[in-house]
């Protein structure tokens, strides 16, 4: 292709005027006749109704929400573009979602346990949480890392750990999602790693790297290098993939973080599909072809509490990628233009009182999620609003996804919600909010540029307070938190001590007295010079990893060239 | 006019999870106060220069991550050291029940659990100045 346009931020047509509402006679004549006695006897609980984003919803949704609203090209049909019944003809008739809960703590060998534990229990793929250290590319034994070892994830600091973490676990045959960003690279080189001393074949093993550096520094902000050699590294990521590891998604591009650092629905729709646009430019502008490296991007959205809210959601995310790729990058294959996404429960709708009352949140929110059309999900634990969860907990929330696939129904027919009037508009309105920013974005130069200006960290910030504004003023209820409040027993919940320090601490010291500390300090230096030029690091990195040079010692390495980065203040 | 009361918003360890930390600290702003946020990833000894440098009220610390039994005792011993006993240190975040006396002992005057309104925490830290110790 040499359309020298290819690569660069194009902007699209512009904002769509939203259509004027004009109502039928029959229900204007229901107005008048039923509605307005009603409300003079009765007037309704509040003056506004509101999603839990503060988006205003209409009493009722009538055939005329859906004016000039085409059935044949904005809904089509399930496989078919745009994609927004679903992206297979069968949808979870033909093949459930993949059940996969996000696991980690302490050191390997506990996480190895609870993962045969996960997989013992009918969970049918593996999501790896690291600890802090990991994913900031700090070793265990780091000054840094003290007191954070194993809290929040599993500690992994070098193919050591990740050997001990898949034992006994066939990665030929399980897929794996793992939860890293900054130093994904480094864990996908430990990962692809343990596979080949497994014999697994590269061309077949199958899973997902999070890879996605953009929403940190827009909310979750576990980053360490500037954002050019940050997606440097992604796109080698992607580079690597399409040559050795065709079936693993290389990214996954996620609005679950936007949406827990208080975004609402449409911003975390927005800036993750602008996320995803950055990724194909910058893709695009190595010289990637887009159908080739498009089949290997994935999504990952959050299930909020707000029911259709994010139905509609995810069925206006499938319709902009599918008209983004067509339409912005020229993409060919149906592979490219099919949005394929992993959902979590929100972690942050989970309340510390009354905690049982989260598996009741959970079960609504990963409903959402399955009516929705996601092809995997994760629903959270009740005591995740105070640890980690423990097996019992994690338990209840796997069978919360069994007790949806097999005992409700819903998944008997293909987006049973497809044509109500409701969902319907509200999908079309998702979608123009989420272009209205996108445009947005576009105008100030891309996603990096924006990010630079603090554009979306300031939409969220303070989208965050305004909603804990109404939280405050009760003008938003949180059963537990702000109404209905009573007292509880505290949970048992998992406690991570000190000892998985120590006992990381010792497995690092015997890894390095072990290894060949000459074979380390020569791929370390090769590590440092490619990266001071323009070759794919992927390699490098794996020979580092393959000599046993621990994650700090790679990431030093980069740091050396890269420098670090400091967010800009928007407080 | 009295002077206004000065805190400083800090979030120690390698957590990025700031979403707590800047409600707080608008809050507290929109409550009149001067507030000073850190940014993240603050090691316990840059929290105490900070203090000392803004000449701080209150230090309101942000932990999610399970890190506050290392983090606490540390800034509590560095403050001491540096002549600020009399600085109200408050945490918010994800704290288990069992870990609150442990804390209160080494010297944090309040911890505020999820779910905590932003008045309850105006509130408090109002009570708390206002009153000579």
């Amino acid at each position: 292709m040499s359309d020298p346009n290819q690569g660069k931020t194009q902007t699209i047509a512009p904002a769509e005027p939203t259509p004027q509402r004009k109502p039928s006679k029959r229900e204007k004549a229901w107005e008048k006749n039923t509605l307005q006695p009603t409300l003079q006897k009765n007037p309704e609980r509040q003056a506004e109704f509101t999603t839990i984003s503060g988006y205003p919803i209409r009493r009722l949704y009538t055939e005329a929400d859906l004016a000039g609203w085409n059935p044949d090209t904005q809904l089509g049909q399930p496989g078919e573009p745009p994609y927004t019944r679903g992206i297979h003809a069968t949808m979870h008739r033909g093949r459930l979602w993949t059940m996969r809960q996000f696991a980690g703590f302490g050191a390997a060998e506990d996480t190895n346990q609870r993962f045969r534990y996960l997989l013992a229990q009918g969970q049918s793929g593996l999501s790896t949480a690291f600890d802090l250290p990991t994913l900031m590319g700090y070793d265990s034994d780091h000054p840094l890392s003290e007191g954070e070892v194993g809290k929040c994830g599993v500690a992994i600091s070098s193919l050591a750990d990740m050997e001990v973490l898949f034992d006994q676990i066939p990665l030929a045959d399980v897929t794996t999602s793992m939860t890293i960003n900054s130093p994904a690279a480094v864990i996908w080189a430990m990962y692809l790693a343990v596979a080949e001393k497994q014999g697994a074949d590269w061309k077949k093993i199958s899973g997902t790297l999070q890879n996605d550096i953009l929403k940190e520094y827009i909310a979750q902000k576990e980053y360490i290098y500037p954002p050019d050699p940050s997606m440097r590294l992604v796109i080698d990521t992607f580079e690597f993939g399409v040559k050795y590891t065709p079936k693993f998604n290389t990214i996954s591009i996620s609005g679950y973080h936007i949406r827990e650092a208080g975004s609402t629905a449409i911003q975390e729709l927005a800036f993750t599909l602008r996320d995803g646009m950055e990724y194909v430019e910058w893709a695009l502008r190595r010289g990637l072809l887009i159908d080739e490296f498009s089949p290997q991007l994935s999504f990952f959205f959050n299930a909020h509490s707000d029911f259709f809210e994010e139905i509609a959601k995810y069925r206006a995310a499938r319709r902009i990628w599918h008209k983004a790729m067509t339409e912005r990058y020229g993409a060919k294959s149906a592979r490219s233009w099919a949005l394929r996404f992993h959902t979590q429960t929100a972690g942050c709708s989970l309340t510390a009182q009354q905690p049982y009352n989260n598996v009741v949140r959970t079960a609504l929110q990963a409903l959402a999620a399955v009516l929705g059309g996601t092809q995997s999900l994760h629903t959270n634990s009740l005591d995740e609003a105070w640890a980690l969860p423990t097996e019992f907990a994690a338990t209840i929330a796997l069978r919360t996804q069994q007790i949806i696939a097999h005992e409700t129904g819903v998944t008997n027919t293909v987006d049973p919600l497809g044509g109500s009037y409701f969902v319907e508009a509200l999908t079309n309105e998702v979608e123009r909010g989420a272009w209205d920013y996108i445009r947005k974005i576009d105008a100030l130069g891309g996603m990096v540029a924006a990010i630079e200006r603090g554009f979306p960290q300031r939409e969220i910030a303070e989208a965050s307070y305004r909603y804990q504004r109404e939280l405050d003023n009760k003008e938003k209820l949180m059963v537990g938190v702000n109404a209905f409040v009573s007292e509880e027993k505290p949970l048992e919940t998992l406690q991570i001590d000190e000892s998985v320090a120590h006992r990381q601490a010792e497995r690092l010291r015997k890894v390095r007295a072990e290894r060949s500390n000459d074979e380390v300090a020569r791929q370390l230096s090769a590590l440092r010079t490619a990266s001071k030029g323009k070759d794919n690091l992927m390699p490098f990195i794996l020979d580092a990893v393959k000599a046993y040079a621990t994650l700090g010692e790679i990431c030093d390495a980069m740091r050396d060239t890269f420098g670090t980065y400091e967010e800009v203040a928007i407080t | 006019m009295t002077k206004k009361i000065r805190v400083l918003i800090a979030k120690p360890g390698l957590d990025g999870h700031d979403r707590g930390a800047k409600v707080i600290a608008r809050a507290l702003r929109d409550a009149g106060m001067e507030v000073i946020y850190t940014g993240l990833r603050q090691t316990p000894e840059m929290i105490a220069s900070a203090a000392v440098q803004e000449d701080v009220d209150v230090i309101g610390l942000s932990i999610l991550s399970g890190a506050h039994g290392t983090i606490c005792p540390q800034l509590m011993n560095l403050l001491r050291e540096k002549g600020m006993d009399d600085v109200t240190v408050l945490v918010g975040g994800i704290i288990p029940e069992a870990d609150i006396p442990a804390l209160k002992l080494a010297g944090i005057a309040q911890i505020f659990l999820p779910g905590t309104s932003t008045q309850e925490i105006v509130e408090f830290i109002h009570q708390r100045i206002a009153q000579p110790s």
